[in-house]
């Protein structure tokens, strides 16, 4: 049966990420896609907010052809690592296509893992180790992951997600767009991060976004609340094994969104909940969800700064803590939407927006898809 | 010096009076209930007895020129690293007396005490510490049982909560007052803790004595206790508070009940308790009809009946080893809210033996029973509330951190009111009008000022938990809940950290 190893570290020794960043994203509400060198240029404006120890990008809409697989991308250490993931993959699923995911040799990137990509469909025979009766598709796969992130030495999963991809590293992200070929990529969303780690050595797992199924994250700040936030997230089955805080609010919207069948912004509610004394002057019946949103979901609050980005097959959400200590600003400009940590990087690549609005403390900014093309 | 017996002599304190100070105004001779203190009729002059004195300092802070002085008695056995002067005297006591040693408030004994063990975080340039006196820091917090997920109605537009909740209490601060029974202390005590709790927006807990009936319009602040004695149980005090605690076990004297002698049960005492007057108030030592967890989870259940599901249950126990396995068991039994009770928590008389060597220490308790919740996935069916030895609000502060929803005060209460743990609350006589019923020392208490102090007191962690909140750059105390990545260990061996699940400072 199914049993959760701790095979590495003790339950408790988990070490968070400490971090500074830059961030960007945008989206198409009409899912027209465009190329990745757009939000290239948005995030190298943003060069200063990292220092060349993490990079990252996430895509939606980026592989039409394997629509309905799951894009399995994963970083190995070593051959042996890729074997022993590849074994186990070929046990639990049906692989329809496996690639090494396309790089540009680069001067700048160095040091990067084996680095391949899979499409792949759960197997959902009676014999799968990891299948339970009853569960879905997606509730499979995030007990895939999170067993080859906690169980197979070497190997890290890092995108999980039907039609989307996460693409990420040790460098500047100008970099690691180039180390990718982000430019021949189309996705009607992007979100970009640079990071500024203090306290991680530059390891490849450790870069955002971070994502599980489709949705991913981006994320500057550091969370205070994370050790509670990691045990509630135990209490469902999700493992943090990345060493790093900004992977509990990948889960958390998991858990909260797609488990729980929350809409966003209650969602968006139990992370950065609105306080007491504002609560106490809602009307009757928001305040009593208000208080019900806080009760149950104390341990799901975020908090210490931060601004995240989190997109998902649907849409794009900005959101900042409860009283906004990292910065976070919005633009809109026909049917894109853009939100980024500094107003430059939006500028960068619409130069002229229609609207450009800094979003409240805890006020979630929602943006979702009109329609997929 | 009065005649007694050579070995009482060992007296514990001496009292020191300085000759030129005192005037023999008779204050101390009123103050100790333990007479102490003679008034020589014939020479005018007041002398001492020290073997008497249990070193209280009631009359040490009474006397108007400062004459007194109570000290350890400096007086030494032959140096024995086995056989303590502790060990010594109790032999010389149950040889002259036959009798089981008593004591009161908590364990003495100096084990170690983990909350001086651990330290905590604060923000440092990656992220910001938030001040709260310029920001929102909140405190507030529901105990309950809460449901594993929401359940959301968005299907008319408008998002709306769907189905409702088991009742939740809200409480301002995560401090409790905990029980402490009508009867072990008095009423102008209890007055007081009403009080304070419903100026704090806090609780109080009635302890196993009943509530006496000019306490009933505290209720929206009351925890009603349910021992195994049902002293002055019946339906109208079931539903006076907004909870009911099922009192297994004390902290002070796991496995024993408890003993109220008939000389403590006057008319107002022997009215609440519906007990005759002068009658011994025995609490046997398991409830009669809990043997076992499903016997737990019909009394629960009888009580939810009987209070139509409107008020929560509370079961306490004491810590013993097996904490973990029992409280689990206690909430797959429905319980809302689970009590622990630490050995250091306090009481009006135990056997000294069982205090001292009975029970675990809290820290350890919680952080198992939090962390066996967990694994469990039932950890948000209760709360978690803790009791035995909290000081200061930075024990509230590691408690919280390690897993408690919130903690009881009792000893701590005590204090702010006067009481100096000098442990000998069963002998009735409490100089400090605490735990005594005379109406002589009762009146000691005033309701009023103790109302305010315990207030005070409250207060003052109030503001101590926000600072140490907003060091650690958090702005509510639910980020704080279960967070041990905020605490690190001092001093602590592998098995300690594991247990704790904390690691050791630097790491
Ligand atoms: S028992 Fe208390 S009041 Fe009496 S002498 Fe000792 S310290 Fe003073
Ligand atoms: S309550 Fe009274 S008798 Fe008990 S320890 Fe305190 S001062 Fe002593």
């Amino acid at each position: 049966m199914f049993n959760l190893k701790r095979t590495n570290h003790k339950p408790w020794d988990y070490r968070k990420d400490i971090s500074g960043c830059g961030l960007s994203g945008l989206i198409n509400t009409n899912g027209k896609r465009v190329s990745g060198e757009v939000i290239t240029r948005s995030i190298r404006t943003q060069h200063d907010r990292g220092n060349g120890l993490g990079g990252g990008f996430a895509a939606y809409g980026i592989y039409p052809d394997f629509k309905d697989h799951y894009a399995v991308h994963v970083m190995c250490d070593s051959k042996t690592a890729l074997n022993n993931f590849e074994s186990f993959l070929k046990e639990v699923t049906v692989i329809d296509q496996q690639e090494r995911i396309p790089t540009r040799a680069s001067t700048t990137i160095r040091n990067a893992p084996l680095l391949m990509r899979y499409f792949v469909k759960p197997d959902l025979e009676a014999d799968n180790p990891l299948f339970d009766k009853g569960m879905s598709e997606d509730d499979f796969m995030v007990r895939m992951v999170m067993k080859i992130n906690l169980d197979v030495p070497g190997a890290f999963v890092f995108s999980s997600g039907r039609n989307m991809g996460a693409f990420k590293g040790v460098g500047y992200p100008e970099d690691i767009a180039d180390f990718f070929r982000l430019d021949e990529y189309e996705g009607y969303i992007w979100t970009a991060h640079n990071r500024f780690p203090t306290n991680t050595p530059g390891w490849w797992g450790g870069a955002h976004p971070f994502t599980i199924l489709d949705w991913s994250i981006v994320h500057n700040g550091e969370i205070s609340s994370y050790g509670i936030n990691k045990r509630y997230l135990e209490m469902f089955g999700y493992h943090c094994t990345l060493l790093t805080d900004t992977e509990v609010v990948a889960y958390l919207l998991d858990l909260l969104i797609r488990r729980h069948g929350l809409p966003i912004e209650i969602a968006c509610l139990a992370l950065a909940p609105p306080f007491w004394n504002e609560v106490d002057r809602m009307e009757p019946e928001r305040k009593k969800l208000c208080e019900a949103i806080r009760m149950v979901y104390a341990s799901a609050l975020l908090n210490g700064p931060f601004a995240v980005l989190f997109a998902f097959n649907g849409g794009l959400v900005g959101l900042n803590d409860r009283i906004k200590l990292r910065p976070l600003i919005a633009a809109e400009s026909g049917e894109t939407v853009y939100m980024a940590s500094e107003e430059s990087a939006i500028r960068e690549i619409c130069p002229d927006p229609d609207k450009v609005w800094m979003p409240k403390a805890g006020e979630p900014v929602v943006v979702k898809l009109n329609k997929t093309e | 010096m009065l005649y007694c017996a050579p070995n009482k002599k060992y007296s514990d304190f001496i009292i020191v009076r300085d000759p030129d100070k005192c005037i023999d105004c008779r204050v101390c001779a009123r103050q100790c209930s333990y007479e102490a203190h003679v008034y020589d009729e014939s020479t005018g002059k007041v002398f001492s007895d020290d073997t008497r004195c249990v070193g209280c300092h009631r009359c040490e802070a009474f006397c108007p020129s400062g004459a007194l002085l109570i000290r350890q008695n400096p007086s030494e056995f032959r140096d024995n690293a086995v056989w303590k002067p502790w060990f010594i005297k109790n032999i010389y006591k149950q040889a002259e007396t036959g009798g089981v040693l008593l004591t009161g408030m908590g364990n003495s004994y100096p084990y170690p005490v983990y909350w001086d063990k651990m330290l905590l975080d604060a923000s440092q340039v990656t992220n910001p510490s938030i001040d709260p006196l310029r920001e929102p820091m909140e405190l507030k917090t529901y105990l309950g049982s809460k449901p594993d997920a929401l359940r959301i109605d968005a299907g008319s537009g408008e998002v709306r909560l769907a189905g409702g909740f088991t009742p939740q209490i809200a409480i301002n601060y995560p401090i409790l007052f905990s029980a402490m029974s009508y009867g072990s202390i008095n009423l102008n005590v209890h007055k007081g803790l009403a009080r304070a709790a419903e100026e704090m927006g806090i609780l109080y807990n009635t302890g196993e004595g009943g509530l006496h009936a000019s306490l009933y319009r505290y209720g929206r602040n009351t925890i009603v206790q349910c021992a195994s004695g049902r002293f002055g149980v019946h339906s109208e005090y079931l539903n006076a508070g907004v909870a009911v605690e099922i009192k297994i076990g004390q902290g002070a004297k796991p496995g024993i009940g408890g003993h109220l002698p008939g000389e403590k049960i006057g008319p107002e005492i022997s009215r609440t308790r519906m007990i005759p007057i002068g009658a011994d108030a025995l609490s046997p030592a398991p409830h009669h009809d809990i043997y076992s967890i499903e016997d737990l989870r019909q009394l629960i259940y009888a009580i939810k009946e009987a209070t139509d599901y409107k008020k929560l249950v509370f079961v306490k126990i004491a810590a013993v080893h097996n904490s973990a396995a029992i409280a689990s068991g206690m909430v797959r039994a429905g319980a809302d809210v689970i009590t622990l009770d630490g050995f250091r928590g306090g009481t009006g008389a135990a056997p000294t033996m069982i205090r001292d060597n009975v029970g675990i220490p809290i820290e350890m308790a919680l952080a198992s029973v939090d962390e066996r919740l967990r694994q469990e996935g039932i950890r948000n069916q209760a709360s978690l509330l803790v009791a035995g030895g909290i000081r200061c609000s930075a024990d509230v502060v590691k408690a919280i951190a390690l897993g408690a929803d919130a903690v009881y005060i009792g000893t701590a209460a005590l204090i702010s009111v006067g009481c100096t743990v000098c442990q000998r609350c069963y002998t009735g006589k409490c100089p400090w009008g605490i735990a005594t019923n005379d109406p002589f020392l009762a009146k000691r208490i005033n309701p009023e000022i103790a109302h305010e102090k315990l207030a005070n007191l409250i207060r003052a962690w109030g503001h101590e938990i926000q600072e140490m909140l907003g060091g650690m750059g958090i702005n509510a105390i639910e980020s704080l809940r279960g967070n041990r990545e905020k605490l690190r260990g001092i001093g602590l061996n592998e098995s300690e950290m594991n247990i704790l699940g904390i690691k050791h400072a630097g790491a």
